[in-house]
């Protein structure tokens, strides 16, 4: 068992500057951490996964933003970043020859999109050329702190798994800490009940675990637990049905 | 003229030794709306520190293309002081935002924050001598709470030359009737000082006296930087994690 540990600025983490990973920087021939975060420490390299910390681009993520301003090549859309984000009208499928930019998405709109290009000036480009790019017309955006993203989607998925399996929603999660939730409205209560818990319990062994055992419980308190409860936890439940 | 005698057998006038701190209590995390922010008391003095960003610049031309620009905001309020300050921005505290923003400058990573500003507001609630190495100290523990990547922290103190000895850390009385303050910042990485990045005199030292002092205010220093550790500490140790 090794225990990962806090560091924080300048403190030194390695001595070999060919293991330097991210959240560190190399001076003098040393690894030093460069944000507060916890140590992860392995034969091939050293990285620091961040606690705190804004949302920064890269290329290739999901995010949702919301539309800013429309122009008349395109939309300026906030991704909860220090950057703003720009969607040409040529990346978004929805728009046909004879729609004006402001039909198609206007102020106020959320999208699920994808960070296509960044120049070195951060000027970020988005595109909606994929398959699960698309307009929120429906359900919930929960935000949480971009750092504890992939905790909510769990080891190759495991959390998002949890959640479509446990409760039947769709979830789409963007890298930029804002998440989208669709589906039964009391399931998507506990869904985002849930997603809270992971985010203030985010660096806790089995967590994965207790979010089940969570989900579980309050789907039995609101009286939509089936057969896989216990017996008479299910005869609760038809009594509330 | 009444003489006032700062030094009596041996002692400070608040019972201190020569070399020796005022009691430090500093708090992470405690402002929610802040990216990262900080509380700190250093004897008497009371201050906030508040950190926000990276984010998008306003206005606009102040934005930099290559790197993030720094913005560090030291204010008093106007019940910090027994006679009331006038609020608002005043040629000393333009000063000593300017003194501390060049202070914090080669700490933080800015190269990697093309276009955005990080915001730093320092807020002086209660003063006593040596108010700007309290906000710096606390401008340190929230830009490492705002999780803002930066190459080590920074410790501030002041030393003062009173009735002829060199003193660590002066309160109101002793940089009021002192001959001299000399406060300073460093930036500390790895629990090693690296460098001088504020040094400021009021007063009159000879240059051994000087050396002597900054020997002084490093050992002010490493003492401090453990209290700020021991802070960031305390608010996420339990995000610490036990991994097989």
């Amino acid at each position: 068992m090794i225990s990962r540990k806090i560091v924080l600025p300048g403190d030194l983490v390695s001595t070999n500057p060919k293991t330097a990973g991210a959240g560190t920087y190399v001076e003098g021939g040393k690894v030093y951490a460069r944000v507060l975060g916890l140590l992860d420490k392995t034969d091939t390299g050293v990285r620091i996964i961040p606690l705190k910390g804004r949302y920064i681009p890269s290329i290739g993520d999901t995010v949702i933003g919301i539309v800013k301003e429309v122009t008349a090549n395109g939309w300026i859309v906030d991704i909860n970043s220090p950057y703003i984000a720009f969607l040409p009208i040529l990346e978004n499928p929805a728009m046909k020859p004879n729609r004006k930019p402001n039909d198609v998405l206007d102020i106020g709109d959320a999208i699920i999109a994808k960070v296509m290009n960044i120049d070195p000036k951060m000027k970020v480009t988005l595109t909606m050329k994929d398959k699960l790019c698309r307009p929120i017309r429906v359900g919930r955006i929960v935000a949480i702190n971009p750092t504890r993203v992939p905790r909510v989607i769990g080891r190759k998925g495991s959390m998002i798994k949890l959640f479509k399996s446990e409760l039947d929603i769709q979830i789409i999660v963007g890298q930029n800490g804002l998440i989208w939730l669709n589906g039964d409205r009391r399931k998507v209560s506990i869904a985002e009940e849930a997603i809270y818990i992971i985010e203030q319990e985010a660096h806790t062994e089995g967590l994965t675990d207790r979010i089940t055992e969570f989900i579980k419980k309050r789907k039995v308190e609101l009286g939509l637990a089936e057969s896989e409860a216990e017996p008479e936890e299910s005869k609760n439940s038809e009594e509330s049905k | 003229m009444e003489e006032i005698r700062l030094i009596v057998d041996g002692k400070r006038l608040d019972g201190r030794g020569f070399e020796e701190l005022r009691p430090i209590k500093i708090e992470a995390g405690v402002l929610k709306r802040a990216d990262g922010s900080c509380y700190l008391e250093m004897g008497k003095n009371k201050v906030v520190a508040a950190v926000y960003g990276p984010r998008e610049v306003h206005p606009k031309h102040l934005e930099d293309p290559s790197m993030a620009i720094v913005r560090y905001r030291y204010s008093m309020a106007p019940f910090s002081v027994e006679d009331r300050k006038r609020p608002g921005p005043d040629r000393r505290s333009i000063e000593i935002s300017k003194v501390s923003r060049e202070a914090l400058e080669p700490v933080i990573m800015k190269e990697l924050f093309p276009r955005s500003a990080i915001d730093i507001f320092v807020e002086v609630l209660q003063a006593d001598a040596g108010s700007r190495t309290a906000c710096l100290n606390a401008a340190s523990v929230a830009l490492v709470d705002a999780g803002i990547p930066m190459r080590g922290m920074v410790t501030s103190v002041a030393v003062a030359k009173v009735d002829g000895v060199l003193v660590l850390d002066p309160m109101k009385e002793e940089d009021y009737y002192g001959e001299a303050d000399i406060p300073f910042a460093f930036l500390i990485r790895n629990g090693k000082i690296e460098s001088i990045t504020l040094l400021q005199m009021d007063g009159r030292v000879t240059a051994e006296e000087l050396r002597r002092a900054l020997e002084l205010a490093k050992k002010g220093a490493m003492q401090i930087y453990q209290l700020q550790r021991d802070a960031i500490m305390r608010k996420y140790i339990r995000e610490e994690e036990v991994v097989e």
